[in-house]
C-alpha cells in the first residue's frame, strides 16, 4: 500500500513543475488580463541582480567549509566522538554524514552514495542515512543564500535553531530507523 | 555566532591541515571553494530568471494574495510579524509547498522572493527579523513529503521503505527548528540590536 502511495506521490511531481509554468500564466491571461509576456520579464529580471548579489556571501560560508573539511577536523572529531555514540545507540558509519550534512550538499551525496556502495541498500546503516539525507538541509548554504539575497549580514537566532533542527533530524532518523527496521 | 563558527571553521581547518599535513589540500579548497561559489550563483540565474517571472504572473494575477488569504490560520501563528495579507505570506507558502513537493530548484527562487518581501518590511536592513529566522529554520529543517531524486535513484526498490522515517524525521525536525526560533528568538544574546553583533 506504501509502495503504490509513494510512487502515486512521485508520478505526481513530475507534472507539477510543467503545469505550474503553463497554469500560472493561464490563469492570469484568460481569467485577469494579466499581460502576462511583459509581466514575465519584468520578474525574470530581478533573477540576474539576485545571484549576483550572493556572490559574497556564498565565496565567505563554501571557503570555510571548505578549508575545515579540507583538513580532515571531521575525521579527527569522528575518532573523538564514536565510543559516545555507539553507547547510545548511534552507528559510527553515519556520524561523518551527519556531521556533513549542514555543510554540503555535493560531500553528503558522495558520502550516502559510499555508504550505500559498502553496506547495501538493504541495511540498517545505509537505510539510516538516507532517511538523515532525506530529512535535513544545507543549513549553512541556505543561510548564506537566503539571507545574502537581501544582504542581511547580522543572522541572530537563524544559524542555531537551524542546526538544532538539524540535529533533531538526524536522531530522529538514527532512532526510527532502529525501531523500524533494527 | 556566525562570526565565530565561521572564523573558527577555517581556524580549526588551518591548525588541524598544519598537524595532519594536510595544509596543501586546505590552500587548494579554499581557492577552488571561492570559484565554486561564483560559478553555484551564476548557475542559478537562469532557473531564477524562470520563477521569478512566472511569480511575477502569479503575483500580478491576485494568485498569491489567494494563496496567503487560504493558509492565514497557519501563518499568523508562525509569523506574527507579518500583516495578514502581505506578499510575503504568499511567497512563504508557495516555497513550502515547492519544499514539501519535492521541488527544490523551484523552491529556492520563490525562497529568496520571500525573504526580499520580508525585508521589505524589517526596519534595520542588516539585521534579520523574527519572521525571516523563523523562515528560514524551516526551511533548513527540509520539510517534505517526497524523497529527494538522487535517494530514491541510491536506494532503489528499498526507497518506499524510508518513505516513512524520512517523513517522521523531517517532521520531527522541524517542529524542532519552529520550537527553537520561539524559544531563542525572546533570549537576549539574540535581541535585535542597532550596531551590535552577534
Amino acid at each position: 500500500m506504501i509502495e503504490s502511495f509513494v510512487q502515486g506521490v512521485n508520478q505526481v511531481s513530475r507534472y507539477i513543475i510543467p503545469l505550474l509554468l503553463v497554469g500560472i500564466p493561464f490563469y492570469g491571461l484568460v481569467f485577469k488580463k494579466v499581460k502576462v509576456y511583459e509581466t514575465f520579464v519584468v520578474g525574470a529580471k530581478d533573477g540576474f541582480t539576485i545571484a549576483v548579489r550572493i556572490i559574497p556571501y556564498l565565496v565567505a560560508i563554501l571557503v570555510a567549509i571548505g578549508m575545515f573539511r579540507a583538513s580532515g577536523a571531521l575525521d579527527l572529531l569522528l575518532n573523538f566522538l564514536s565510543p559516545v555514540l555507539t553507547f547510545i545507540g548511534f552507528p559510527p558509519e553515519n556520524l561523518p554524514l551527519a556531521l556533513m550534512r549542514p555543510l554540503s550538499g555535493s560531500g553528503s551525496l558522495g558520502l550516502l552514495t559510499d555508504l550505500i556502495n559498502q553496506h547495501g541498500p538493504d541495511s540498517l546503516i545505509a537505510k539510516i542515512g538516507a532517511t538523515m539525507f532525506g530529512s535535513t538541509e544545507t543549513t549553512f548554504y541556505v543561510l548564506a543564500v537566503y539571507f545574502g539575497s537581501v544582504g542581511i549580514r547580522k543572522t541572530r537566532h537563524a544559524l542555531v535553531a537551524g542546526l538544532f533542527a538539524d540535529a533533531v533530524g538526524v536522531f530522529s532518523a538514527v532512532y526510527i530507523c532502529r525501531f523500524f527496521f533494527g | 555566532m556566525l562570526n565565530y563558527i565561521w572564523f573558527g571553521m577555517m581556524f580549526v581547518g588551518v591548525v588541524v591541515g598544519i598537524f595532519t599535513g594536510n595544509i596543501d589540500a586546505v590552500t587548494a579548497a579554499a581557492i577552488d571553494m571561492a570559484k565554486v561559489a561564483v560559478n553555484l550563483a551564476i548557475g542559478l540565474i537562469g532557473i531564477m530568471a524562470l520563477w521569478l517571472g512566472i511569480m511575477k504572473i502569479a503575483e500580478e494575477s491576485g494568485l498569491i494574495r489567494l494563496i496567503a488569504k487560504g493558509l492565514r490560520p497557519i501563518t499568523v501563528r508562525l509569523f506574527p510579524g507579518v500583516p495578514e495579507d502581505h506578499p510575503a505570506i504568499g511567497s512563504i507558502v508557495l516555497n513550502m509547498s515547492a519544499n514539501i513537493l519535492g521541488l527544490g530548484n523551484a523552491a529556492t527562487p520563490l525562497g529568496l522572493k520571500a525573504m526580499e518581501e520580508l525585508q521589505e518590511i524589517n526596519p534595520d536592513k542588516e539585521t534579520a527579523t523574527n519572521a525571516m529566522c523563523t523562515f528560514l529554520a524551516i526551511n533548513t529543517s527540509s520539510v517534505q513529503l517526497i524523497l529527494p531524486a538522487t535517494v530514491v535513484a541510491l536506494m532503489g526498490a528499498t526507497s518506499s521503505q524510508i518513505f516513512i522515517t524520512t517523513i517522521f524525521a523531517t517532521g520531527m525536525s522541524t517542529i524542532a527548528a519552529i520550537a527553537a526560533v520561539k524559544f531563542l528568538e525572546k533570549r537576549k544574546q539574540f535581541a535585535i540590536q542597532s550596531g551590535g553583533n552577534s
